[in-house]
């Protein structure tokens, strides 16, 4: 803009378009044709109820049926404590596993599998290995360790059991990333000011490791909300384990209620941003900055 | 651990690690020193030589593999190193970039359970000492270099530590920073009237900073003594760059491709070979046929201002020569340095 002050200057010369810009349409068409789209088709769709009545019907509906709304207690009762189990086991472990070391790439090929094996063969396997006749049942019963049945199959545990088996080698792998991302000189200068190990790693690692592990957490939880597959397979769909994406997937295949599934499918995301909003808020009260101690 | 020592000796000191092929390698071979308290001790070697090493032996971030080190009457390198005590400044500061300046100077002090009232009034001393009050509610990474050396100094020193280790702790810094600095740090060793052992590649550094310089290659000593002696009667031949044949005369004449140089002898001889070695600043632009003079041309020119440095191609091999004036690559010069500035060792530079 040329200043009212100098009504001769001339006018800085227009910012030339860069035509290079061009380049982004391809990724913007993929986000919005798989993304927005469904996303805003869904969100519509929640609000014309198939059998008619105020646009809110389907959440109305949602709020008020007591074999839906406590889906979502459910789903939470099995995210949570998964998210917790998940990083917070994952921190100790890949903290041991620091050092770039024969064990570390052992440890870490024999986590990634799970990963790759996807959650139906995982629960497939399971149902064999912790299932009433399972392995793992007789070995606790041969060794005596419990007289009574062993049932970590078709429950809460085996939904929870799966949620871990799945969902830790992710966890893992994220910390182990954050953990060596932090320069080990800066332990070593705790010791020679006189830190102890637990200190190094409370007073050093701990603090620098916040925002890493709060983005693990948020990543694994919204992985275990959405379980579907392990629930039903492993747990018991019908009551302790109905997820709420049991729910929209009984509203969308088996009543053919579109409307209500893309209500509940909302109502889920909705759950998620607001734990993850949560999640992510936290991150303003630890330090957020580079980890390393200096130029290097 | 105590506050003052009288004696700090590494008693052949071994370290090896394997390698990636899985071969051992050893950083450290037998190395021996002893430190009395107020020494400011220069480690000085090129990359690789073990200096680092022995600084991270000493501080127990890295284990013995041989050999023990004493505290007077006290062993320890069975100690880990935050029963130690002594402070130690990293090459890259290693400041912790989640803590306030004063977080970071008080942080030993609060390792050490001192009350948080005391530890402040401390972290402000050291701080003060330094010279970087008015910075102590920064984070590390809003400071410049040389302030961040500055605080893990501070950080180093606040705990009153019987030893101050130094790791090439102004290699990241600008020149004139550089300069500044090994003023600062000599001061503050000064002040503080502990030992001070420092780690550097630099022979300016090493030279202007220590009271003794312990010259290090391939894990072990070459030489302990005073900077002056180091600079005029090396002992190490590192500096040795050529090869000439045969020598005559008392005071040591050798002559190799028709180049006649009268030097000092460094030890006795041996062999019939012998290498010489002479300081780029000792050389100078000579007439043809002076004394010591021999023909050259030149090969690279870096402009220094005052001075250049450049590389020359002699008979006997090439040398770097600092000379003053005009000088063109290509250009044939003659150069001469004083006998008692040609350096003769026996047998061949390594």
């Amino acid at each position: 803009m040329s200043s009212p002050t100098l009504p001769n200057a001339p006018l800085p010369a227009a910012v030339p378009r860069d035509a290079k810009a061009w380049l982004v349409s391809p990724a913007l068409i993929f986000i919005l044709a798989l993304f927005v789209y469904p996303f805003v088709y869904g969100l519509v769709l929640s609000f014309q109820p198939m059998n008619g009545g105020s646009a809110f019907a389907n959440y109305i509906a949602f709020f008020t049926d007591t074999a839906m709304w406590p889906t979502i207690i459910v789903t939470l009762k099995l995210a949570v404590p998964a998210t917790i189990i998940n990083v917070g086991l994952s921190v100790p472990v890949a903290f041991a596993l620091r050092r770039n070391s024969p064990y570390q790439k052992f440890v870490t090929t024999l986590l990634v599998i799970p990963v790759t094996l996807g959650t139906v063969l995982i629960a497939d396997g399971m149902l064999t290995y912790f299932g009433p006749n399972g392995w793992f049942s007789q070995a606790v019963h041969g060794l005596h360790l419990y007289s009574d049945e062993v049932r970590l199959t078709h429950n809460y545990w085996g939904v929870l059991i799966s949620l871990i088996v799945s969902g830790f080698p992710f966890a893992f792998l994220l910390t182990l990333s954050y953990v060596t991302g932090i320069d080990p000189t800066l332990a070593r200068a705790a010791a020679t000011l006189g830190a102890s190990p637990w200190e190094q790693f409370r007073q050093i690692y701990l603090p620098l490791l916040m925002p890493g592990l709060t983005m693990a957490a948020c990543l694994s939880f919204v992985q275990a909300f959405s379980v579907f597959p392990s629930a039903v397979l492993l747990g018991a769909p019908a009551g302790p384990t109905r997820v709420i994406s049991i729910a929209a997937a009984e509203a969308a295949f088996e009543s053919y209620d579109y409307s209500l599934a893309s209500a509940i499918a909302m109502v889920m995301g909705f759950v998620q941003l607001l734990v993850v909003a949560g999640m992510l808020s936290t991150r303003r009260f630890f330090y957020t900055g580079p980890v390393t101690g200096g130029k290097g | 651990m105590k506050h003052q020592f009288d004696e700090l000796r590494l008693d052949s000191v071994s370290r090896s690690f394997m390698n990636a092929e899985g071969q051992a390698v050893a950083a450290l071979r037998g190395l021996a020193l002893n430190i009395q308290r107020g020494e400011f001790i220069a480690l000085l070697g090129p990359s690789g030589c073990g200096k680092s090493t022995a600084l991270n032996c000493i501080a127990g971030l890295q284990p013995l593999t041989g050999g023990q080190i004493w505290l007077d009457d006290q062993r320890i390198d069975v100690l880990p190193p935050e029963k130690r005590g002594f402070g130690m400044v990293f090459q890259n500061y290693a400041l912790f970039p989640h803590m306030s300046v004063l977080d970071n100077v008080g942080f030993g002090l609060k390792m050490r359970g001192i009350a948080k009232s005391e530890a402040a009034r401390r972290a402000y001393e050291a701080l003060q000492m330094v010279q970087l009050i008015g910075q102590e509610k920064k984070l590390p990474g809003q400071l410049s270099g040389g302030q961040q050396q500055r605080v893990a100094i501070a950080r180093a020193i606040v705990i009153e530590p019987s030893l101050v280790l130094m790791d090439e702790p102004l290699s990241n810094l600008d020149t004139k920073l550089r300069i500044e600095m090994r003023a600062e740090i000599r001061r503050i060793h000064s002040q503080l009237g502990r030992a001070t052992i420092y780690v550097t590649h630099d022979q300016d550094e090493a030279l202007s900073m220590a009271d003794r310089i312990v010259v290090m290659r391939e894990g072990s000593v070459q030489q302990v003594a005073s900077p002056k002696e180091i600079y005029e009667r090396p002992g190490y031949r590192n500096v040795a760059q050529f090869t000439l044949e045969g020598m005559q005369g008392e005071g040591v004449a050798v002559s190799s491709d028709g180049v006649r140089l009268i030097g000092m002898p460094m030890a006795g001889f041996d062999s019939k070979r012998v290498s010489v070695a002479m300081r780029p600043e000792d050389l100078e632009r000579a007439a043809p046929g002076a004394e010591n003079a021999f023909d050259a041309e030149v090969l690279t020119v870096e402009y220094g201002g005052h001075d250049s440095l450049i590389r020359v191609k002699a008979a006997f091999g090439n040398l770097w020569a600092r000379v003053t004036g005009d000088v063109a690559v290509g250009e044939p010069i003659c150069l001469r340095v004083p006998p008692s500035r040609t350096l003769v060792y026996d047998g061949e530079a390594p």
